[in-house]
């Protein structure tokens, strides 16, 4: 028997990625694709597509009918004006899931549960340790996605220990970049200029979207093993490298200002307060568990990934080719006026 | 695919490999010879003017571009070799003249934990011990100091740290580069040395509680104690204006015979003569795992690295002579 899978938030970019990649696998049988929205292009036959919220009984009935063996929740969101308000959003992704693990917990043919979570359950302080590893005791962010992303982790941690017979992999993904992700921060460096906290500089770690698939996908259907992993590309990028990557003016803060800016961008971003905070103090996780238990080496680097982004994505006001002949214009105007000096001084 | 962007063939005025991207003939722009080649042409005593100038627009337009690498710490050493050290060298050379000996207990590569004395408000003493280290010793090592977490809440100066290659004083951090191989430095008196006054000055104060030990014992590194002498001179302090720093949120205020009282003019270091001394290194393989649960072995550890630095520092303030040299 083949495999039989249920995707939620499989209409977004990640999940429509997903799941168009899984339905071309041979080894899956069935593919059912919850989600409340349509998906920007349609899914591909041997999908199902429940256009359900995760708190429909459509759903329960679902899990525990069709054979589901393997669960992979990518349903929470980090957008709460796309979701509705940060209540609607805590909503959708906390008790959203206690619904879906609800379900499962009944579902007989369950082997596999994939959680998609984050990098942001470790917060952004200035006390953090530089790399975080996944067993580290973190200062658990009190509010916005990373608090969402804590409290369903927990959740599925003592589904776990309810059904110690399905294999949970929980991923905390860092932030994604690529030529067709839209998220808060791709958003954000598509503005006009970028606004920064002055005086400060974080490291970030991007993950290619091809990667987010690949890991995704080897979590579904490679051999499955238990636990939480970090993703993100090798390297760190620091934010002022970043934005002159994507050759966009930086505009610096006072951090006092900080949050009354943050809420006017916030309008067109759909920033929270606790990526201001990340924008001021960055976050780097660890990731050679990923590597060294679930066998998951990224293509790209943070650096590549972000190339790849500003590459197809971002009109450069300041190109390689313009600073490299400036260099070379101003190095010869130099060397002539030194040899023209060297010749005609001596006399 | 990952695009792996083709680099400049040529390499730089330091002879690194040049990391502009390359053009069409596998050099960059600025490495293309321009028509009438310019080696062969005499600059005359102008030469080595620009070269620096060839070196500076390299890294001018590598910053412009974003062009560069930092680890996962966020050390930059293309922002240390062009900007921060060219601004110590001054003090370390002219300024403050420091002499720097032992340089050879230092190894050339793995961990190691240096392990030094703090003194004078300002963490001074850390910079030029790293610079020391950078510019001195034969494998220019980079030293990864661990610093307070005041330093990473501060704006312009947290960014900074980071990108020098410093990293928030806390087992994890330090763990992960020793493990890494990378040369740590740690400072653990804290602000008790760094802030205590000028009456009190050389006497080495509690060494906080010894974690440094124990992560030197947990991954294997040699302890390499340092001693400054110089540092304690350069704003002496003379008295401590406790409520204002607590109202600041600063761990002290320091008030010297020329600050606050000249303002700015004030925080210009006195022009003391220091000597950096790097002591034989104390093993710490041989002393095995069960080391770890022993407390007293962590606390005579401790005090031999604390009794090295404190009679090396004597010794040395002896032999210095005067505080101006």
């Amino acid at each position: 028997m083949g495999r039989r899978l249920l995707v939620t938030g499989a209409a977004r970019t990640t999940g429509r990625r997903l799941v168009g990649v899984l339905a071309e696998e041979p080894e899956v049988e069935r593919v059912v694709a919850v989600d409340d929205l349509e998906p920007q292009e349609p899914f591909p036959a041997k999908v199902e597509h429940l256009a359900v919220d995760l708190r429909s009984p459509a759903l329960v009935r679902t899990v525990q009918s069709a054979g589901i063996d393997t669960c992979v929740h990518l349903g929470i969101t980090a957008e709460p004006r796309a979701a509705g308000g940060r209540v609607t959003m805590k909503e959708r992704n906390v008790l959203g899931t206690m619904q879906l693990l609800a379900a499962a917990y009944h579902a007989p043919d369950l082997r596999r549960l994939v959680l998609k979570s984050t990098t942001a359950v470790y917060g952004a302080a200035a006390g953090d340790p530089a790399v975080w590893t996944e067993s580290m005791s973190h200062g658990s962010p009190r509010h916005g996605f990373g608090k969402d992303a804590i409290e369903v982790e927990d959740y599925v941690r003592s589904f776990h220990r309810r059904r110690p017979d399905v294999a949970v992999t929980v991923l905390r993904l860092a932030n994604q970049v690529g030529p067709t992700v839209d998220n808060p921060l791709t958003r954000y460096f598509e503005l006009p200029v970028c606004p920064t906290v002055l005086g400060f500089d974080p490291r970030l770690q991007f993950l290619h979207e091809e990667d987010t698939a690949a890991v995704l996908l080897r979590s579904i259907l490679g051999p499955a093993p238990a636990g939480t992993f970090n993703v993100a590309g090798d390297g760190v990028v620091l934010l002022s490298q970043a934005i002159r990557i994507a050759g966009k003016p930086p505009l610096p803060i006072p951090e006092p200002l900080v949050n009354r800016v943050a809420e006017m961008v916030g309008r067109t971003v759909d920033f929270s307060p606790e990526q201001v905070r990340f924008l001021q103090y960055g976050r780097v996780a660890d990731t050679s568990a990923a590597a060294d238990q679930l066998g998951f080496i990224p293509k790209w680097s943070s650096l590549h990934a972000f190339e790849d982004f500003a590459a197809t994505r971002l009109r450069k006001l300041v190109t390689e080719e313009q600073v490299t002949r400036v260099e070379h214009d101003v190095l010869g105007l130099l060397r002539r006026t030194a040899g023209w000096l060297a010749r005609e001084l001596p006399r | 695919m990952t695009p792996t962007r083709e680099r400049c063939q040529a390499h730089t005025k330091k002879g690194e490999r040049c990391r502009n991207p390359a053009g069409p003939d596998g050099l960059c722009a600025l490495h293309t010879p321009p028509t009438a080649p310019p080696g062969e042409q005499d600059l005359g005593p102008l030469g080595p003017v620009l070269d620096w100038v060839e070196e500076a627009l390299e890294f001018l337009g590598r910053r412009v571009l974003g062009e560069y690498e930092v680890d996962e710490f966020g050390h930059d050493p293309d922002l240390v070799e062009h900007v921060v050290a060219p601004l110590l060298r001054p003090l370390y050379r002219h300024w403050w003249r420091v002499e720097t000996r032992g340089l050879e207990h230092v190894p050339d590569s793995g961990p190691a934990l240096v392990v030094g004395n703090h003194a004078g408000t300002l963490p001074f003493d850390a910079l030029m011990v790293a610079l020391a280290l950078l510019d001195e010793h034969p494998a220019h090592r980079s030293l990864r100091m661990l610093a307070a977490d005041l330093a990473f809440n501060l704006p312009v100066v947290a960014p900074l740290a980071r990108k020098s290659g410093n990293t928030l004083a806390c087992a994890e951090d330090a763990t992960r580069l020793l493990e890494a191989g990378e040369l740590v430095g740690v400072w653990p008196e804290g602000y008790k040395g760094l802030g205590k006054p000028y009456r009190e000055r050389y006497q080495l104060q509690r060494f906080g509680r010894g974690g440094f030990v124990e992560i030197a014992l947990r991954t294997g590194s040699p302890i390499v104690p340092v001693a400054v002498v110089g540092s304690e001179e350069i704003y002496p302090m003379i008295a401590n204006l406790r409520r204002l720093a607590r109202l600041l949120g600063f761990p002290y205020f320091p008030v010297t015979p020329t600050f606050p009282a000249l303002g700015p003019l004030g925080a210009i270091p006195l022009p003391s003569k220091w000597l950096i001394e790097f002591c034989p290194p104390i093993e710490t393989t041989d002393l095995g795992p069960e080391a770890l649960l022993d407390p007293m072995v962590l606390f005579d550890l401790t005090d031999q690295v604390r009794d090295t630095i404190q009679q090396t520092v004597h010794r040395n303030l002896l032999a210095r002579g005067s505080v101006f040299g």
